[in-house]
């Protein structure tokens, strides 16, 4: 897989299509397996992560007839490479921070990924654009399937699948969606919301998932409990409550135009303005206006710009795609300016095309 | 931050305690706090059911035999050393999985390659437990439908354990 090519788009997961996609960005599920004769990653030496990444490699190759997976070995990969990964929401922080062999499997479209020797042995994850947790779920089930078939995973009959944290035992399951809520934070609602969700035992996390903040009014909602609970049941909690989340943020937009009509086209018209002219601006600067904008073009306020490019350019607009689409190693400065490029480029010659 | 000593939770009460001239000291989380000293105070004079001082320092001491984590280096890391810790540290693990999970049995998918008679054993246990979902919500037709399927199974499994 060239990830130089990469650079030139996005994912299938970022086109915006599907179920409620103003609102859900994406959906995402990923398992916990391990291997049952050996340590886990964070105990096992060099010796044992190599013979690890060896084994489940060697195994997923075997799988391409049925599952094509395109195997890159990020421990060879440079801190840019790593990065580019992170933000493509194929790897997780912690594979590309993390040390020794480790690699991660993924398929053509960017939907599938398996991480080796992240936390645990192996991480699967399916991740797909819109409200789309039951294709997520028959797809990740699917893969799990064909991995199994090949690897024995460390199962007990009392404690289901054993994971390095016990925060994950059981169906190693972690239920995700990702969701834009602009409208809940400018009316200050979404305290309310996160509550009402910490009650269900759901977490609320940034972007970039465990540890990261809340950038551009991006949230991501998830299971914690994976124990005691099937699957499905799992999936069921989440996929209930979002239709509720959407027709608050629905609904504080709506307040939104109804008391301030001017003052929302207002903040949303500038940020537009900001992000087609300005000549140098930081990453979080562009996904704090990105989302106004965002905002503005689900609410028919700006009608030069589609979902899917807005998109795109949050995530072509972060440091290590920057440098990607550049071919060369950019300092902060460096990097405020070419972003700022990027963004006029985009956001006028949209415009010219539409005129 | 200190861990609490139970579970994984940040420790915000710190017990000073006194024992045979011995001070020792014991970081909880607020709710691990309230059942340690209620069940202090409860039974006094009785031997407590719950763990002592000395039973979590001894704990702490306890190390896998596969993988030689200690319980106290998975408590300061809160990640384990090997599949077999499960089993190694099980009584000290299981207060922690009560209160992060919904109990303590998995019921969730099981590996394709257990026999048919072990996947039928978590089918059961899942169905058992829709069948008391489907009672509560008084779900009745629901609950028959789970009910013949679970006897089916149990039918199907006793000439095997019979054997």
């Amino acid at each position: 897989m060239d990830l130089d090519s990469l650079a030139q788009h996005c994912g299938e997961w970022l086109r915006g299509t599907g179920p409620d996609s103003d609102i859900v960005m994406s959906s995402r599920i990923r398992l916990a397996r391990n291997l049952a004769e050996f340590p886990f990653p964070n105990r096992a030496d060099t010796a044992a992560k190599s013979e690890i990444e060896t084994l489940i490699s060697e195994r997923m190759k075997a799988l391409s007839q049925r599952q094509k997976l395109n195997y890159i070995r990020v421990s060879d990969l440079n801190a840019l490479d790593r990065q580019f990964l992170v933000e493509r929401q194929l790897i997780s922080r912690e594979l590309s921070e993390g040390s020794g062999p480790r690699g991660v499997g993924i398929s053509d479209e960017e939907n599938i990924s398996v991480m080796i020797n992240e936390e645990d042995h192996v991480r699967m994850q399916v991740i797909h654009s819109g409200f789309a947790l039951d294709d997520c779920w028959a797809e990740i089930n699917r893969v799990d399937d064909l991995l199994e078939h090949e690897i024995s995973f460390a199962f007990d009959d009392r404690l289901g699948y054993l994971t390095a944290c016990p925060t994950n035992v059981g169906t190693g399951i972690r239920v995700s969606v990702m969701l834009h809520l602009p409208g809940l934070v400018l009316t200050k609602d979404i305290q309310k919301v996160f509550q009402a969700l910490q009650k269900l035992r759901l977490a609320v996390r940034g972007l970039y998932g465990e540890g990261s903040q809340a950038m551009g009014d991006f949230y991501q909602i998830s299971n914690q409990v994976t124990l005691g609970r099937s699957e499905e049941d799992l999936i069921k909690t989440i996929k209930e409550v979002i239709p509720s989340i959407l027709k608050y943020e629905r609904r504080a937009r709506e307040t939104l135009l109804l008391e301030n009509r001017e003052g929302l086209h207002d903040q949303i018209a500038r940020a537009f303005g900001i992000l087609s002219s300005a000549q140098t601006i930081t990453t979080e600067e562009t996904l704090h206006l990105l989302s106004s904008v965002r905002m503005g073009v689900n609410l028919g306020l700006i009608d030069e710009l589609q979902i899917p490019a807005i998109n795109e350019l949050l995530i072509l607009t972060q440091p290590a795609h920057l440098q990607k689409v550049r071919k060369k190693p950019l300092e902060s400065a460096e990097r405020n300016i070419a972003r700022a490029s990027l963004l006029r480029q985009r956001l006028t010659a949209r415009e010219h095309e539409t005129n | 931050m200190k861990k609490c000593r139970r579970c994984s939770k940040p420790a915000t009460l710190h017990i000073t305690e006194i024992r045979k001239g011995e001070v020792q000291q014991l970081h909880l989380c607020e709710i691990c706090a309230q059942k340690y000293l209620a069940q202090g105070n409860a039974d006094e004079d009785e031997p407590s059911s719950s763990a002592t001082v000395e039973d979590l320092e001894a704990a702490d001491e306890l190390a896998c035999p596969h993988c030689g984590i200690t319980f106290r280096q998975f408590r300061s890391q809160g990640r384990l050393g090997c599949p077999h810790d499960y089993e190694v540290f099980e009584t000290e693990l299981n207060q922690l999985l009560e209160n992060i999970h919904d109990g303590t049995q998995h019921c969730g998918k099981v590996p394709q390659r257990t026999g048919e008679a072990h996947q039928d054993h978590f089918r059961l246990i899942k169905l058992r437990n829709e069948l008391q979902v489907a009672v509560k919500e008084e779900a009745y037709e629901k609950a028959a439908a789970l009910r013949d399927e679970i006897q089916q199974i149990e039918s199907r499994l006793k000439p095997q354990t019979t054997i």
